[in-house]
């Protein structure tokens, strides 16, 4: 592995690999010195072309607990307000010598035309880009899942679990959603069941290419699938342009939204005893989720953040710690082969 | 690092068998015991993959001369992936499971275990993963076998066998726990060293 674009490049093996990996970094986090020397001398640059919080300080405190040194760099405020081309920011990264560069674009592609342009030879991670993928967010909910209803499993030289037979609901603003792309993706992969719940409106077109099902009605789904974890997923309010209350032209507004859509005390109800709630965060309260749910214990939402970090260390380590030399000879005697 | 089948080579010669393998744990569980006046405030830490059940089978022998110690917290691991100093030539590794008592290990006699003594390398590593989880009131090392060319200052205060090998010869340590049988071999490779990550065996972790 190279570089991390879309949970569609990740086989079972791969995806198992990190979650395994991610088990073992999140053991170190509970130490009081949580810092290891792993990485240390390599350089990270988190390249933010969006506004991001949580995923920019989860990378940045990843890669500081493997000992990596960390640049930010975000659009704001910087050449790329002046109008430098991606080409121009990824060169002066190159020359600066970055390892690896973790990219969120608003743009859907952008780290994959970093990746194979040939602009810098660091590894590229995907954290976002337009309404495509974010694959270390899949990755961290798959994680939490595995945690919580698979069991880690892991003893010496063992593999750990996939997630086979579990049910998973994903909720929400599909259409703008990385997050649900990259978890569709990665959870079949991973041998769950998913079922998507939009309102038609908010459901890509071609959706039925994609490996679930699609449901428009939330609360049958609920009590008939009796799903292992429910994803609520953000109403992107600001990728949603034209007319109307708050919702853009996607639905009329946020109280019918909520009504159809929302997951309230009742909807939690219906959700069997060892059901988990889950969203990518940051969370509108009251609009998709409703206090009542994002505080009850069957919430693992701040748990997320905190496998956020132990995910991403174990991204950047089996993208970084290794012989980078040696992999990129392989391939390129593949190439001339 | 994925323990396979014991596949035989044909210049491969055993050197330790099931038996001496057996009696070479029984007498340093005795050592231990002995140098550290009793098993109190002990706690044995095999470093993955086969210093782990090493670290095991002395624990179990501990009790057996005084039970009065809790087995549970005696044996642990220690994984030192992350400390290593050769990641980066290599493909990366996956990393093993760390496993200290509950109480941590601070104030302890802390004796680490492992199957192959050879450049001192993931020694060196473990002591610094070692500094990273506490402050034990010593260190000691225990090997299966010490077979030389130390590339650090670093020595073993338990050993169960001396084995002068030349550094083309291979080491290989088999345990029912992972291999399905106790054995040391060594192996004389006709062929030139490879560069690269090699066959994955659990032992030599140091070799360059």
């Amino acid at each position: 592995m190279r570089h991390l674009l879309s949970t569609a490049d990740l086989d079972v093996t791969t995806a198992v690999r990190i979650l395994d990996t991610a088990a073992q970094m999140a053991a170190t986090q509970s130490r009081e010195i949580k810092k290891l020397p792993t990485l240390r001398g390599r350089t990270v640059v988190n390249l933010f072309f969006e506004d991001s919080t949580r995923t920019r300080i989860s990378f940045e405190t990843a890669a500081k607990r493997l000992s990596a040194d960390v640049i930010n760099f975000s659009a704001k405020g910087s050449s790329v307000s002046k109008g430098e081309s991606l080409k121009d920011t990824a060169l002066t990264l190159q020359a600066m010598g970055a390892d690896a560069v973790v990219i969120r674009h608003q743009a859907s592609g952008a780290p994959h035309t970093l990746a194979a342009s040939g602009w810098v030879d660091s590894s590229v991670i995907n954290a976002g880009d337009g309404t495509h993928q974010h694959p270390t967010q899949a990755l961290l909910d798959a994680y939490t899942m595995r945690r919580h209803l698979a069991g880690d499993a892991v003893g010496v030289g063992d593999v750990g679990r996939d997630l086979s037979g579990l049910r998973v609901v994903i909720v929400g603003d599909v259409l703008h959603s990385r997050v649900a792309r990259s978890n569709v993706l990665l959870l079949r992969t991973l041998g769950a069941d998913v079922t998507l719940v939009a309102p038609p409106t908010l459901v890509p077109v071609g959706v039925e290419a994609w490996p679930c099902r699609v449901s428009y009605d939330l609360d049958p789904v609920l009590r008939d699938q009796q799903p292992d974890a429910v994803m609520m997923l953000r109403v992107q309010r600001e990728r949603m342009t034209g007319g109307g209350s708050g919702g853009g032209a996607f639905f009329p507004n946020p109280v019918e939204y909520t009504r159809g859509y929302g997951l309230d005390r009742r909807r939690l109800a219906l959700l069997p005893d060892h059901a988990i709630v889950m969203h990518p965060g940051p969370m509108n309260r009251g609009l998709e989720i409703s206090a009542d749910a994002a505080d009850s214990p069957r919430a693992v939402i701040v748990e997320q953040v905190t496998n956020g970090v132990a995910v991403r260390m174990a991204v950047l380590y089996l993208l970084l710690a290794g012989d980078l030399a040696e992999q990129k000879n392989v391939e390129e005697r593949v190439v001339v082969a | 690092m994925s323990p396979g089948p014991a596949v035989p080579v044909p210049q491969s010669t055993v050197v330790l068998g099931e038996a001496d393998i057996a009696r070479a744990l029984t007498r340093i569980a005795h050592e231990v015991l002995e140098r550290n006046k009793g098993g109190a405030d002990l706690v044995l830490l095999g470093i993955p993959t086969r210093g782990v059940p090493l670290a095991h089978r002395l624990a179990d022998r501990l009790v057996s001369v005084e039970p009065g110690l809790d087995r549970e917290s005696l044996a642990g691991a220690l994984d030192v992936t992350m400390y290593r100093d050769d990641l980066r030539r290599h493909p990366a590794r996956p990393i093993g499971q760390t496993q200290l008592p509950a109480s941590g290990i601070d104030d302890l006699v802390v004796v680490l275990v492992d199957d192959v003594l050879y450049s001192g390398r993931t020694i060196r590593a473990a002591l610094d993963a070692i500094s990273d989880l506490g402050r034990p009131r010593a260190v000691q090392l225990a090997a299966l076998v010490d077979r030389g060319h130390r590339e650090l200052p670093i020595r073993a205060d338990y050993v169960g066998k001396n084995l002068p090998t030349s550094q083309a010869e291979r080491v290989r340590v088999l345990l029912r726990e992972s291999d399905g049988e106790d054995a040391v071999l060594i192996e004389s490779s006709a062929e030139a060293p490879r560069p690269g990550p090699g066959p994955a065996v659990g032992t030599e972790r140091g070799a360059r």
